[in-house]
């Protein structure tokens, strides 16, 4: 299997190229086949190389072709497979594969059917390169095509330019993050030598000292890199907006994988992380710091996929967190949770798009539980999930966050302070929700039903959703040996009654007397605060007003090349100057010898200033 | 022998061009296919061999004869001047590009030349022989030569087959063009003075005048000359206001030549004549011409986000990255140089490409502005779709040689100045926000309501998808697999390399 891991990536490559050749020609049923059946090819390959994984773990690099080596530079095609890639390439490939499933049916009827599976096979062949890769530059590829096929896809339905803007916005505010990642690059090469993963790793640890500036400025920018991709603040504003995208786009690329990229990175180069304290201490800052901000807005948002980006937000602040205080493992395992729990959210929103004529607001839901069995089993599992209610998966993964923030010396009480206000405010949004879709008045019936391709993943992701936390990574090896020492009984307790408390009070809010929900709850327009919170806390205006705006001004300034008046002056002078002299030939002859005069002498005391010759001037 | 044998055959093409316009519509163009093609099977033929690596990897500055080709014919010896030809690494890729870009612009023309077809494939065939001389002759003043023969057919393509406001921008091109060139050619007469006053006999050779001592000033003069002459063409800010105008105005197959070939020239010269003839005042004068490099990045990029002229934007995206090429031949390591390299190569393939897609939008449109077009992909996806893939790969996505370019120059840049580097990497925010901008405004959106014919548009062909396809092929190829590209430049450039650290040791 060792030999034959590239296929893994190069299936879903091979099977965009060949939909993007042949697109215009294909009946939907190929498309379809080709699109979901590559993914599922390595979905089983990835499969049977964790099979192989867990019986033996061992870790291994398989090079493909020396990319470039020029002087010191030496990058290969290659990739590196151990536990953390493992656990990526399964989240990929089989919520990949699902995801696939659910599109064949969703996007039936759209007339690019195959442009659309040819984006999405592109996304998932860059998304595991870009975990795969045994070097910064490849990984960078990934990187870089992941963000590509995301501009694509939010950009998908071209012809309202809102969709363009908002894929736009999404490519460039992510490339911010990924130019400093870049220089990153730089710096990490200029000192060190190499962009290969491992060496790179292990010669930071023999050069630097904790605390050092140098790895504190590398691993701020790589920081920035992950924060675009992670949508954590201030590069988060793109997020919301990107669900202009179809619904499963936002499930795949915008909760599953590509916004968890920014945690792989950090928890792929841990080792470098931890000879900075400092950068330690930025990442957990603004990870609980996103929690929060994206917690808030969330609860205040109508549209069913805004409330869910924000949630998103808002989750991979947690990974931020329990990066920042060193929880590797419980990082990626909240990462892998958030990856069903919120991909079963994402379909499940879109299977209730799909069936409620393309309605977004949650206020003209209700009353769907009857009417959508399956979806709303979906959303219940999913919002328990991520709202950490005992027993769900979501429960494992975030309350060994907070724990483990909790432990953090000095600031970790905050921090878990932090984390578990979030958590409060989770549940009350997760349950808002699910209680204001599924419960009350019926707004709008549904038109259609939903078919096997749609229900059968949100099945399987229940199912996820609810033993995921049960799965043990297999990541021991890994990451450096964890504290196991358990906090105080009561912090466990609070952590634990924290989410019941949320949705108690969502209960009380929106089933038990909905007569008295808070105006601000229900009509974000109401006060502002509610305002204020549903634009994402003005951000996107401070930016416009920042550096939009100047940026599109000074632009307009060089529209008609302001260099050119130099050049025409240029033009002008000469005009005179022509003008002059055809003054000067006057045709008089006395004139005409002065000047001769004139100019034969001017000729002989060059002739004589240079009689040395130029070479020694 | 090999290069006269390529120049002549492009000449005497284009003669046959010329003529055969009585024969047919078709003929002129068939010919000058014919003849790039049959220039560059030649090529190929007389330069692949088993060994042909190896003997590329030998070449030295202080031996031509080791070079992969050198023929030296005296011309004038009273004056030193002789016809010197000669073929390394760098220049077997720049000759190779050349006529592969080449046969794309008679491509990109196939069909939008609606008079003289005879003259222009000519014109095309002069330019691409005037530029090969140019990437080959080691004789300064045979080099002089071919850059003026590059520039007049390619005056006459925008003058005579050009757009609305032709004239006013192929006197500016040649102005421009002339006038530092001009600058140059003073600075090769001096140094084929000093010469004899160091030898007792004037040599125009590149051999005998790269180890060439002079005074300081003199240096730093010179090299003026030679940096002018070389960045007007490039072109560098502030001396690139001719190249929107020439771009805008020039028909198709002149575009993609521009862009693809002729500024190729001006960085080709910039490392092998203005830094490897005058070390030390290259050395002094670096920073200055890494800040008009960044400049010209942010300047570049800008400027070409608030064009409303499909074929201006492009042209100010050129501006762009060739801020990046001035800024690797400056920073003058061997990963900057590879990295300039590679930027040259792949810039020529997605700005001829994009100028392609520009001229195909004209003759399908009759207009250029942007505000005219929009929502273009659902009449022409297969356009829209190549479109996207130039776009991409021009805003230095990685898996397309633009970003080995790119990154390698970073990478060499950093190592020099990190400052220039940090200044230079904000390029890579602007690139996007102008290259995006430009698929938004023709290809996204609604489509214009106003515009009743556009229904009626077809889409790429199997000949205009045939060349993109082969572009595309180009460009991936070239950002997965560059090593053998490097291998062909790396003796090249180590070698230059080593020649400037010998001088700024003297």
């Amino acid at each position: 299997m060792q030999d034959f891991v590239w296929l893994i990536p190069l299936m879903p490559l091979i099977s965009a190229i060949f939909l993007m050749v042949f697109s215009s020609k294909l009946p939907p049923t190929t498309v379809g086949f080709f699109g979901t059946g590559s993914v599922g090819m390595s979905a089983l390959l990835t499969c049977n190389l964790t099979w192989g994984y867990l019986k033996d773990p061992d870790l291994f690099t398989v090079s493909l072709w020396t990319w470039m080596k020029v002087g010191e530079l030496s990058a290969n095609v290659g990739f590196h497979i151990d536990g953390l890639t493992i656990v990526m390439m399964m989240i990929i490939t089989c919520v990949g594969f699902l995801i696939h499933l659910f599109s064949c049916e969703f996007m039936e009827h759209d007339k690019s059917y195959a442009r659309y599976f040819a984006y999405l096979n592109m996304f998932v062949s860059a998304m595991l390169i870009l975990v795969m890769s045994d070097n910064l530059l490849l990984l960078y590829l990934g990187w870089e095509g992941v963000g590509v096929c995301s501009y694509l896809l939010v950009g998908f339905w071209y012809q309202h330019s809102s969709n363009g803007r908002a894929a736009r916005k999404a490519f460039i505010v992510t490339r911010i993050g990924d130019t400093a990642m870049m220089l990153g690059l730089l710096i990490l090469f200029t000192e060190l030598g190499t962009l290969d993963i491992q060496s790179l790793v292990s010669s930071a640890q023999v050069r630097w000292q904790t605390g050092d500036f140098m790895p504190t400025l590398a691993c701020l920018l790589l920081l920035a890199g992950a924060a675009g991709k992670s949508a954590q603040f201030p590069l988060h504003t793109w997020l919301p907006d990107a669900m202009a995208g179809p619904t499963p786009v936002s499930a795949l690329i915008h909760a599953a994988t590509m916004v968890t990229a920014g945690v792989y990175l950090i928890a792929r180069m841990h080792s470098l992380f931890i000879i900075s304290p400092h950068a330690m201490m930025v990442i957990a800052v603004m990870g609980v710091g996103t929690a929060l901000m994206a917690a808030f807005s969330a609860l205040v948002q109508t549209d069913i996929k805004r409330i869910l980006a924000y949630s998103t937000i808002s989750q991979i602040g947690y990974m931020f967190l329990a990066l920042g205080v060193g929880a590797w493992t419980a990082a990626v395992f909240h990462l892998m949770t958030h990856a069903f729990f919120k991909a079963l959210l994402f379909l499940g929103s879109g299977a209730i798009i799909h069936c409620l004529h393309h309605e977004h607001d949650i206020f003209k839901m209700g009353g769907l539980w009857k009417r959508m069995p399956i979806t709303f089993a979906s959303f219940l599992i999913g919002s328990s999930a991520l709202a950490a209610l005992p027993f769900t998966s979501g429960f494992f993964s975030k309350d060994l966050i907070l724990l483990s923030a909790y432990q953090l010396e000095e600031f970790g009480p905050i921090l878990w302070a932090g984390g578990l206000l979030g958590a409060l405010v989770t549940a009350l949004y997760s349950f808002r929700l699910v209680f204001v879709v599924f419960f009350g008045r019926i707004q709008t019936l549904p038109n259609k039903e939903n078919g096997w391709r749609i229900g059968l993943p949100l099945t399987i992701l229940c199912v996820l959703s609810l033993v995921g936390g049960y799965f043990t990574l297999p990541l021991s090896n890994l990451f450096p040996m964890e504290t196991n020492s358990h906090p105080a009984t009561w912090v466990e307790v609070v952590s634990i009654a924290t989410p019941l408390f949320g949705l108690l009070v969502a209960y009380i809010l929106f089933i038990k007397i909905p007569s008295r929900i808070p105006k601000s709850l229900t009509s974000p327009q109401e006060n502002t605060i509610s305002r204020f919170l549903f634009s994402g806390w003005k951000l996107d205006e401070f930016y416009d007003r920042l550096l939009v705006s100047p940026y599109v001004r000074s632009t307009s300034i060089l529209l008609d090349e302001p260099l050119d008046k130099l050049y025409n002056t240029i033009v002008l002078v000469n005009q005179k100057l022509h003008k002059w002299l055809s003054f000067s030939q006057s045709g008089r002859m006395r004139w005409y010898m002065v000047s001769v005069a004139i100019g034969f002498i001017i000729l002989l005391g060059i002739a004589i200033a240079i009689p040395r010759g130029l070479s020694e001037w | 022998m090999v290069i006269v044998t390529l120049i002549i055959i492009l000449l005497i093409g284009g003669i046959i061009a010329l003529l055969s316009e009585k024969l047919s519509e078709e003929a002129p163009r068939v010919t000058a296919l014919l003849s790039i093609l049959v220039s560059l099977i030649y090529l190929m033929l007389q330069i692949i061999k088993p060994d042909y690596i190896t003997v590329i990897t030998q070449s030295s500055l202080s031996d031509p004869a080791s070079w992969l080709m050198h023929l030296k014919l005296e011309w004038i010896p009273a004056f030193g001047i002789s016809i010197e030809f000669a073929l390394d690494g760098l220049s077997l890729l720049m000759v190779a590009l050349t006529l592969i870009l080449g046969a794309v612009a008679v491509s990109a023309s196939w069909t939008d030349i609606k008079k003289h077809q005879g003259f222009f494939e000519a014109n095309v065939l002069w330019t691409l022989a005037g530029v090969i001389g140019v990437f080959t002759a080691l004789d300064l003043f045979l080099f002089f030569l071919f850059w003026e023969v590059m520039l007049i057919p390619m005056y006459f393509i925008i003058a005579i087959w050009g757009h609305e406001n032709r004239s006013y921008a192929a006197m500016k091109f040649f102005i421009f063009t002339q006038a530092s060139g001009l600058l140059m050619l003073v600075s090769s007469i001096a140094l084929a003075v000093i010469y004899k006053e160091v030898n007792g006999q004037y040599s125009f050779s590149y051999f005998d005048l790269i180890n060439l001592p002079k005074g300081y000033l003199t240096e730093y003069l010179l090299m003026s000359g030679f940096f002018v002459a070389f960045v007007v063409k490039l072109p560098g800010f502030p001396f690139h206001t001719w190249l929107p105008d020439a771009h805008t105005q020039a028909p198709t197959a002149g575009s993609v030549i521009l862009a693809g070939i002729l500024l190729k020239t001006g960085a080709y010269g910039l490392i092998r004549f203005a830094v490897p003839l005058f070390p030390s005042a290259a050395n002094d004068f670096a920073p200055m011409a890494m800040a008009l490099g960044v400049f010209g990045i942010i300047y570049g990029a800008m400027t070409a986000f608030a064009q409303t002229d499909f074929k201006r934007l492009v042209a100010y995206s050129s501006v762009s990255h060739m801020g990046f090429i001035l800024l690797g031949v400056y920073a003058w390591n061997e990963l900057a140089l590879q990295g300039v390299v590679i930027q040259m190569i792949a810039h020529g393939f997605s700005s001829a490409a994009l100028f392609m897609i520009a001229g195909s939008l004209q003759e399908r449109l009759h207009t250029r502005d942007m505000r005219e077009m929009s929502g273009l992909w659902k009449f022409m996806p297969k356009m829209g779709a190549s479109a996207m893939f130039f776009i991409i790969a021009s805003l230095g996505l990685p898996g397309f040689g633009n970003f080995i370019g790119e990154v390698l120059i970073l990478l060499g840049l950093y190592q020099v100045s990190s400052w220039m580097a940090v200044a230079a990497s904000l390029g890579l925010i602007t690139g996007a926000i102008y290259s995006l901008i430009l698929m938004q405004k023709s290809f996204y959106g609604e489509p214009n309501a106003h515009r009743g014919e556009t229904t009626m548009l077809h889409d790429f062909r199997k000949r205009e998808m045939l060349t993109m396809y082969t572009m595309m092929g180009a460009l991936v190829l070239l950002g997965i697999y560059p090593q053998p590209i490097m291998d062909v430049a790396q003796t090249t450039l180590i070698g230059l390399i080593d020649a400037v650290q010998l001088g700024l040791v003297k």
